[in-house]
């Protein structure tokens, strides 16, 4: 037998990869937004639902340190030093995550604006979207709005009968034991409302519960919600973005938090990022960043139907 | 058995599911930004053929499923059991009616039939691509009219009924495509 030895993109996808690389690059320069390339290897993701790929043997003292699965950390490690507006558009790495849709190694957009919050950033990500991909409408959906609209639950309010009985409706059969309630609210965006938003437009998630706020601030005006927001297009996740948290204190309770969540399902527990939890103290400047699917926006740009497509 | 983890699901990869053997049809990963990653699976039951889809959490196991596919010869029917020998060991296997379904309408004894196998028993039963077969009833054929492209139904020696061309006359032997259950042509002699 050959071995598979064609890369995925032919040359016409590379040009207009490389034509939509170049769209990026311009985007953010006209707005004076600096390209950076921070290290690759740091510490290990804390969030439980990703994992880090190691690299043994990299760290000063022998140990091992951990292919970025983003460059959040040294980012806002940079901010905090007074480096301004800032992007880095490159690899990142998460272990495990194979399919249509999603690679181990995947290209990464990543970017800050100081003194923006998440709605005028949401606005910048809608333009750079429509720079690569081609205009279309905007839209601005609450996650409650859209989880009523697809999933006929209402996803802040509902009790876990009545979001089990929408997993039902939907036809989502998990096997083994019975989701908690981020994980059926998890089950719903990516089986049925995902694949419903972004269809001819660029819609724009924003309200996440509070209880997946990640590395987002509350939102004082709804504390049920965060300041956090996705991009779909086509059904496509394509990006995720916050209005970050400056509050050190806050961010270790969630390491903490994520910590204890990592102990209790028997997977890995990392040493706490305390580089980035002091960049905190010294103090984050306020702040919005988003994490951009590259691969996922050229494929969408080109009309392909896989990552492989996409990639070499 | 063997347990596989989600991140070994592939297409045809055999599963036990509720007690039932299962062969992956498709495998989908997905997984929010921010949270949890999930293998959205399509599934056929191997005993009845129906297709589910079922979601797994990334990173659980399931047990394999005891299935291996023989070639095995069909032997005779008793009406209730339709019995296939291993060529090799000679070894004999009984299927039930429901195992051998659409395939009792093509075989004949001594044809080599691809059978899925289930704990070592006989689960599915399918029909060569190909086999050959008798007209044993037929109308006379009608000469002069074969370029029309008229067709007569045809009853072959399984029981079997096909559609052939006019010109077929009973206790000529013809090669069928058991997939489509339609005539290809007259057999090799």
């Amino acid at each position: 037998m050959t071995a598979d030895w064609r890369p995925g993109a032919d040359r016409a996808t590379l040009q207009r990869r490389a034509a939509c690389l170049a769209t990026i690059r311009a985007f953010l320069a006209e707005r004076g937004v600096l390209e950076v390339q921070p290290p690759c290897l740091g510490p290990a993701a804390m969030e439980p639902a990703l994992e880090s790929l190691a690299v043994p043997g990299a760290a000063a003292d022998g140990g091992p340190l951990y292919l970025q699965t983003s460059p959040e950390s040294a980012m806002k490690r940079l901010l905090a030093a007074g480096s301004g507006d800032i992007y880095y558009l490159g690899p990142a790495w998460r272990a495990g995550e194979r399919g249509r849709w999603h690679a181990v190694e995947l290209t990464l957009l990543e970017w800050y604006r100081v003194g923006l919050d998440h709605h005028r950033l949401m606005d910048e990500v809608a333009a750079l979207v429509a720079a690569v991909c081609g205009e279309r409408p905007v839209e601005r959906l609450r996650y409650a709005e859209a989880f009523r609209a697809h999933a006929g639950v209402d996803p802040l309010e509902a009790d876990d009968a009545e979001i089990a009985a929408a997993l039902r409706a939907a036809g989502i059969d998990l096997q083994g034991a019975a989701p908690g309630r981020d994980a059926a609210l998890d089950l719903l965006l990516s089986h049925t409302v995902g694949p419903a938003l972004g269809r001819g437009t660029i819609t724009l998630l924003h309200g996440f519960p509070a209880s997946q706020a990640a590395l987002a601030r509350l939102d004082d005006a709804d504390p049920r919600t965060a300041r956090r927001f996705e991009c779909f297009v086509d059904g496509l996740e394509i990006a995720n973005g916050y209005h970050e948290l400056t509050d050190p204190a806050a961010q270790r309770a969630r390491f903490e938090a994520e910590q204890a969540e990592r102990r209790r399902a028997g997977q890995p527990v990392h040493a706490l990022d305390e580089a980035l939890l002091a960049a905190l103290e010294a103090g984050l400047p306020d702040c919005a960043g988003v994490a951009l699917g590259v691969d996922r926006l050229v494929a969408v740009a080109v009309g392909a139907e896989s990552l492989a497509a996409v990639r070499v | 058995m063997a347990t596989y983890s989600t991140q070994e699901f592939k297409a045809g990869l055999k599963i036990m599911l509720d007690g039932d053997p299962y062969t992956i049809v498709e495998n989908e990963f997905v997984k929010p930004g921010k949270g949890q990653g999930f293998s959205r699976v399509k599934l056929r039951n191997l005993k009845n053929n129906r297709v589910v889809e079922k979601t797994f959490k990334s990173g659980e196991s399931v047990e394999g499923a005891d299935v291996m596919e023989k070639d095995l010869q069909y032997i005779y029917n008793d009406g209730e059991f339709w019995y296939f020998m291993d060529p090799t060991s000679f070894e004999q296997k009984a299927a039930p009616e429901s195992a051998v379904a659409e395939a009792a309408k093509w075989i004949k004894e001594q044809d080599l039939c691809n059978v899925i196998l289930w704990e070592d028993e006989p689960l599915q039963v399918e029909a060569p691509d190909f086999v050959d077969l008798q007209v044993v009833e037929t109308d006379p054929g009608v000469r002069g009219d074969t370029s029309s492209g008229g067709s007569k139904p045809a009853k072959l020696e399984t029981g079997a009924s096909v559609r052939v061309p006019l010109f077929i006359e009973e206790g000529e032997v013809l090669r069928i495509d058991t997939r489509k259950g339609e005539y290809v042509g007259r057999a090799n002699k």
